[in-house]
């Protein structure tokens, strides 16, 4: 067995509104969208109007600098609506679904015994390839390169985060027939992450060919870009691909059966649910029959992933294609009389100035774990950066993260390099986004410098 | 609580807000607003739940940790003063006497300081930041009883503007703000800022006068002339010492700097390290006491190095001033570096040149000055190790 990596620095977030560990009865599946948003580094061009019949794995938009990479329709029916928005930028294609889906026919074989142009030709067409994601600069995969490994985190650290183990449950064969085709795709290895103090399922702890590494500590010990920063750090040119297990079975059914079968399992998770369960759907649906009748009354925001890292969506909104989980949290908009001053116990804290670390702290005594019922308040304005030494507390980088934002502040190129940019995506700063005194847009920064780094050094 | 929100929205808001009468006004307005409501502003971008904490709350704690400080120093001008007249009074006589010198000097450090910085947030559009709130305690702390408060009031304006402002507000200066003012005090007005005549207030009214053999001279300003002082070691660590208004009583202190690592706002890293470099500093003077030229510098250099520590503006300057954040060393292995010299040159600077005996106010604003120079070498070793790995990688393949 494997050595145990512990992970130090980190903070888990107890939050309210876990997912029971059980699946709804399914619903429907009405529409369902692709939205260019969630993909980076692509230039979309459509391959459909409005009123085209597609079927399961029909191309609705290509990627304009790499034609082969198709992003196809997850179920078959009809192209309801282009949206777009400023400048006439593609924000969702909508599908409207039938009753019974018809599948493009891709052909089915034993990636075992394919050629990897072959492997890659099928991903591609098929739209499978968009689950590959490329560091540096977290975007689609580039077919022209060869990673140096790929790396799969098989479990989520995230606050209410969905259980692995549960969202992948009866498909060991797809699993392992997807993580045949990719081991064909590196010149590495495949490495899988596991959580060493809970049971992995048998799904991901039967599976075969990869590289197995066993991860202990808290959020954000899931982070695929932690677990990468622990074996294999990316240096200047080289490339990494990462990708989400759950697309690994869709990439496994796709070699076992010809055909883009998109059915994934998703949490819903937060606060303001009333019912908490597990659904099985398809990617990119629609979110508003989960939430109809099962949302609180009150102002919510609902998030398409989880708290830390999902994507604010509306109520009409639909499912993010990286994401396995929708969460809905009570919007924070009423102001708090001497908020700054009173240290009131409901809110969470890395710093010691409030009673939250020592709730956490009083956790390991009384077993009792501290879940906060946090709403989207920022709990302060934005400010310059004063306090030193906050992010390192929660970011397991040897990377300077106030350094290196700096850095892509000011767009000094040179010194984003120098700090490490090209090892890091946004997700990784999540948790330092939290924690900021300043309350410093974090993400949207490194997102900013991952723009800049790509368009500089190509 | 909502009616005054409700107060605030419908009759005074709007005068503020775009288009209205007031509209040039309005960071001075959301200054008021946000310190009585934290507003209910939502995550917009990136993580959807955001920690409790804030400027205003990490200021306050900051605060928090020198009130002692200040309830303290009030009594201990009264005490002296008093003492100096050989008048017997009592301990509300004393604090109250006290009271009355410093909390003009504090109305005046706020009134100015905050006065600025209102005047420059409106002038450049911006909201107000929180920074001045420390050092505005600080200054009036760090500055002798009898300075005049129109020196007061200079000093500060001097911090805000030079110190502070020119480099774009809070969190952009590189220097410590309240220092500042006490350098530029004590280079432009030497004379109400050293010697014997300025830590206790002597001002005497018809029928009083001052007690036979006074000296009112600080323990630190005896030793580094003569080698000797009449205050006890015991004395200075409790406090009763004269000295700048705040930093006399050591043990105090330490209950601040109790706070302030206890909620980590203030790095014990500094505190630890410069600690520890006054320590080595005080033992070498002990060391090489004997070889000293002077009979008083051989008498000063052999203090034992512990009660180096508890004189002075040593202990005060340690744990409120260069754990300062933004004109510190921001990098968790510089900040041991950092608060090392701070220590070792406090007690340098004090032993050797008797005429600063306030060697902790000129060693803060020198590492100051050094703390950017200690965080690159700092990133300097994260880099080159980032590049070993890649030559090792290129090397290999």
């Amino acid at each position: 067995m494997s050595e145990v990596i512990k992970i130090k620095r980190g903070v888990d977030i107890g939050l309210v509104g876990e997912v029971e560990n059980e699946f709804a009865p399914a619903l429907p599946v009405e529409t369902v969208a692709i939205k260019p948003g969630d993909f980076h580094g692509v230039r979309f061009k459509l391959s459909v109007k409005e009123g085209d019949e597609v079927k399961a794995g029909s191309p609705l938009l290509f990627h304009k600098d790499d034609e082969a990479i198709k992003f196809t329709s997850p179920v078959s029916g009809e192209v309801a609506q282009v949206v777009r928005g400023e400048k006439r930028r593609i924000l969702e294609v909508r599908v409207l679904a039938d009753k019974e889906y018809t599948y493009e026919d891709f052909g089915a074989a034993d990636p075992i015994e394919l050629e990897r142009e072959a492997i890659i030709e099928k991903m591609t067409a098929s739209g499978c390839w968009t689950f590959l994601k490329q560091r540096p600069y977290n975007i689609v995969a580039e077919t022209a390169k060869t990673p140096k490994a790929i790396f799969i985190s098989g479990f989520d650290s995230a606050p209410l985060a969905p259980d692995m183990a549960t969202l992948l449950e009866g498909n060991e064969k797809e699993f392992q027939t997807g993580i045949d085709a990719l081991a064909k795709l590196t010149s590495g290895k495949v490495h899988l992450g596991l959580n060493a103090d809970a049971p992995a399922g048998r799904v991901l702890s039967s599976v075969k060919g990869v590289e197995v590494n066993k991860y202990s500590g808290p959020h954000p010990a899931g982070v695929v870009g932690v677990q990468i920063a622990q074996i294999d750090p990316i240096n200047k040119g080289e490339t990494v691909w990462t990708i989400n297990p759950e697309h690994v079975v869709i990439i496994g059914r796709l070699f076992l059966e010809g055909k883009f079968d998109a059915r994934i399992n998703i949490a819903l998770t937060g606060s303001e649910i009333k019912d908490r369960k597990y659904h099985s759907t398809i990617l990119g649906a629609a979110i508003k029959p989960f939430l109809k009748g099962n949302v609180s009354e009150g102002k919510n925001r609902i998030i398409s992933g989880n708290v830390l890292t999902g994507t604010k969506i509306t109520d009409e909104g639909y499912l993010s294609i990286y994401e396995r989980q929708v969460t809905v949290l009570r919007e924070g908009i009423d102001p708090e009389l001497f908020g700054w001053l009173i240290p009131k116990p409901d809110k969470f804290s890395i710093s010691r100035a409030l009673p939250s670390f020592f709730m956490r702290q009083a956790e390991k005594f009384t077993g009792q774990k501290v879940a906060y019922d946090l709403d989207t308040n920022s709990h302060g304005e934005k400010r310059a950066f004063v306090v030193s030494g906050e992010y390192e507390q929660v970011f397991p980088f040897d990377i300077f993260p106030v350094q290196l934002l700096k850095a892509i502040m000011t767009n000094d190129i040179e010194l984003m390099e120098n700090l490490g940019i090209y090892e890091v995506v946004e997700e990784d700063f999540a948790l330092c986004e939290v924690v900021c005194t300043s309350k410093i847009p974090v993400q949207e920064t490194v997102r900013k410098g991952l723009d800049l780094m790509k368009e500089e050094m190509g | 609580m909502k009616a005054i929100q409700n107060f605030l929205e419908e009759n005074i808001k709007p005068n503020f807000e775009k288009g209205g009468k007031l509209e040039r006004y309005w960071p001075v307005y959301d200054g008021f607003e946000t310190f009585l409501f934290v507003p209910g502003h939502t995550a917009e971008s990136g993580a959807h739940i955001r920690d409790g904490i804030d400027l205003k709350r990490t200021m306050n704690t900051v605060i928090m940790a020198l009130v002692p400080c200040l309830l303290f120093g009030m009594w201990n001008v009264g005490l002296h003063h008093y003492n100096a007249l050989g008048i017997d009074a009592t301990f509300t006589q004393q604090f109250i006497f006290g009271a009355i010198k410093v909390i003009p000097m504090v109305i005046v450090s706020y009134g100015v300081g905050l006065g600025l910085e209102f005047l420059f947030c409106v002038i450049k559009g911006h909201q107000i930041e929180e920074g001045y709130l420390v050092s505005g305690m600080l200054i009036p702390l760090i500055m002798p009883v009898d300075i005049p408060l129109w020196m007061v009031a200079l000093s500060v304006a001097f911090a805000v503007v030079i110190g502070k402002e020119v480099f774009g507000g809070t969190g952009m200066n590189i220097f410590n703000p309240a220092l500042l003012a006490r350098a530029f005090a004590f280079f432009a007005y030497p004379s109400y800022m050293s010697g014997d005549k300025v830590w206790i207030n002597t001002s005497v009214r018809e029928g009083q006068a001052v007690v036979d053999g006074f000296s009112g001279a600080t323990a630190l300003g005896d030793l580094a002339t003569t080698g000797a002082t009449q205050y006890s070691a015991f004395d200075a660590f409790i406090g009763t010492i004269p000295g700048s208004i705040g930093e006399t009583s050591v043990l105090l202190i330490i209950l601040g700097a109790g706070l302030l690592i206890f909620t980590g706002i203030g790095s014990w890293r500094i505190m630890l390290s410069a600690v520890i470099g006054g320590a080595v500093m005080g033992l070498i003077f002990n060391a090489v006491a004997p070889f000293a030229l002077s009979p008083e510098q051989q008498a000063f250099m052999a203090v034992p190095f512990w009660h180096q520590l508890i004189l002075g503006g040593f202990a005060f300057g340690v744990v409120y001033m260069a754990t300062d954040p933004v004109s510190g060393s921001q990098t968790e292995t510089g900040k041991y570096i950092y608060g090392f010299f701070i220590g070792f040159l406090s007690i340098m600077i004090r032993v050797f040149n008797p005429a600063y005996p306030e060697g902790v106010m000129l060693a803060i604003l020198f590492m100051n000055t050094m703390a950017p120079l200690i965080d690159h070498y700092v990133i300097q070793a994260n880099i080159k190790k980032r590049q070993q790995r890649l030559a090792l990688k290129t090397a290999g393949a």
